[in-house]
């Protein structure tokens, strides 16, 4: 194709988009929507996974061990605990650790009224965990060793995070089906009309000779421009609207804070710019070839 | 005039370097052969029809509404298929051609119709180069080339006009530069005078005459009596999907 060639088809794809102005502003704007929900939700679970990764590591599972239990049973349900896929790391807490933590934690000033250490069967194991779904199974195995006297977990419930998790991802991509579905429907209604206004000039076309590629790419140029607008607006409105609604729940939600972890704004957008605009040029592509295969049958 | 011949002398040498493709007579350039078309209902629009047209030659094909016309012209254009017979056109043969050749082949082809079929909401200038642009020419070619057409039919004056700012005769005119600018081998023209006053009609059967006597096979399909009689040029005449005569310096038969 020659580069004049291009940039005529081109130019034809905006002239289209500027003679059917309501509809490809009705495409753009669904578009938009549906990008604009696809980033949010996008942004929600990347965040949610985020947090969710982040109190993983800090979750842990606390095994007790049965009284008068021997140093080399200890050692050996501490090279099970190793052998467990899903254990990331753990840590042996001695019985004097575990009441020098808590006389730190509780007893300042006051622990002078022990002469004993009360917490003498309190050494425990703390396992840290790399996938917290695992954590009900890795009870259950922990519950059944010879020696464990308790196991005890932590207080976020792993089933609840992943199950969150897993909701909002499904949710999401619910919507965003349902959305993209409508963008790809209006796309193609824009193009039918795009090529009803322009029959004359098509039919024009083909008697003097364009080819069908020819006829057809500037309506596939005007669906992907389309798309291309429609991805941009609401990928720029996040980015701007970000920080400020980070700023905004830690301000209102404080006791949120210490549960969440934001991801900075360059993290998130480096990788939903490209998608978005992949995913708009996608939708117009999609909808305007379909479309031209469809009603212009040169 | 030096542009005319310039230009049309140019199709001559392409006709020349095409003849390659030709299958049937050396000379013949459209060629039907026991051609029929049926549409779903009603009479067959063509039926058995056979046609010879040499390079170089002015024909008018004439018929009252229903005879055939418009249909044997759309064949030639390759939008419908024949139901039964051979079309060769330019070597091309149109019962068999592959889909995408289809372009190819039309660009070998320029077509005039009665309604101008002009682009309303682009200048004269605008007008002829789309034909241009359709076959990818160069923005430099462009440039030099519509000027020069619009030179050759007498509208260099008026290339920012756009077609309401026009007379009809003018329209014809831009109609007729846009199918001469790719250089065609054969020009069809559907009832090129239909909508146009005696002067105008004319004006436009002089221009199309000096264009085939410059090389361009030129198939002209009309109803005006007074131009074909007038013109003495070769007359098939049409009547209920069959030929009823083909004369060499014919006149326009009148209908029982």
């Amino acid at each position: 194709m020659r580069i004049s060639t291009l940039f005529y088809t081109i130019k034809q794809g905006l002239i289209n988009i500027f003679r059917n102005k309501w509809f490809s502003l009705a495409s753009i704007a669904t578009i938009g929507a549906c990008l604009f929900l696809f980033g949010l939700f996008y942004a929600i679970i990347v965040n949610f996974q985020n947090t969710v990764k982040t109190a993983q590591e800090g979750i842990s599972v606390t095994v007790f061990f049965d009284d008068g239990i021997s140093q080399e049973r200890i050692e050996e349900i501490g090279a099970l605990i190793d052998k467990r896929p899903e254990v990331s790391d753990k840590r042996f807490i001695s019985a004097d650790e575990a009441w020098e933590t808590f006389k730190g934690d509780y007893l300042e000033g006051y622990e002078d009224g022990f002469t004993e250490n009360p917490l003498v069967n309190s050494a425990n194991f703390e396992i840290y965990l790399s996938d917290v779904s695992m954590q009900p199974a890795l009870v259950t195995y922990l519950e059944g060793v010879e020696g464990v006297r308790r196991v005890r977990r932590s207080e976020i419930t792993a089933a609840t995070l992943t199950g969150v998790n897993g909701l909002v991802a499904y949710i999401s991509v619910g919507i965003i089906a349902i959305l993209f579905a409508v963008s790809i429907f209006l796309i193609s209604n824009t193009v039918t009309i795009g090529i009803a206004v322009r029959k004359e000039e098509i039919t024009i076309m083909k008697y003097i000779g364009a080819t069908d590629f020819f006829v057809r790419s500037p309506f596939v140029i005007e669906g992907m421009l389309i798309g291309v607008i429609g991805a941009m607006i609401p990928v720029g409105i996040l980015y701007v609207l970000y920080n400020k609604i980070i700023e905004y729940i830690i301000l209102k939600f404080s006791i949120l804070q210490e549960l969440l972890a934001f991801l900075p704004v360059d993290t998130v957008f480096g990788t939903l710019f490209p998608v978005s605009i992949i995913m708009g040029v996608g939708i117009g592509f999609l909808g305007s070839i379909t479309t031209v295969r469809k009603h212009l049958r040169v | 005039m030096i542009q005319v011949v310039e230009i049309l002398t140019r199709n001559e040498t392409r006709g020349r370097r095409r003849k390659k493709h030709v299958v049937s007579g050396s000379d013949e350039i459209i060629t039907l052969n026991n051609v029929s078309k049926a549409y779903a209902t009603g009479a067959p629009a063509l039926n058995g029809v056979d046609l010879h047209i040499n390079k170089g030659e002015f024909v008018f094909i004439v018929g009252d509404s229903g005879s055939g016309k418009s249909t044997m012209i759309k064949l030639l254009l390759r939008e419908l298929i024949p139901t039964s017979g051979d079309i060769s056109v330019m070597g091309y043969d149109l019962v068999r051609i592959r889909h995408r050749k289809i372009p190819k082949f039309r660009r070998n082809l320029g077509i005039v119709f009665q309604d101008f079929r002009l682009l309303k909401d682009r200048n004269v200038y605008e007008n002829v180069a789309f034909a241009q642009r359709i076959v990818q020419v160069s923005n430099k070619e462009i440039k030099r080339n519509v000027p020069s057409i619009l030179a050759t039919v007498g509208l260099a004056g008026k290339y920012k006009a756009k077609p309401r700012q026009l007379s009809g005769g003018e329209q014809q005119r831009v109609a007729i530069a846009r199918a001469l600018v790719n250089r065609p081998s054969i020009l069809l023209a559907d009832e090129p005078t239909g909508n146009l006053d005696p002067k105008n009609s004319w004006e436009i059967m002089k221009l199309l005459e000096q264009i085939n006597e410059n090389g361009t096979t030129v198939l002209v399909v009309t109803h005006n009596r007074e131009i074909v009689n007038a013109m003495q040029k070769r007359v098939v005449t049409m009547k209920k999907g069959v030929i009823v005569s083909d004369e060499e310096k014919g006149g326009y038969i009148d209908e029982d």
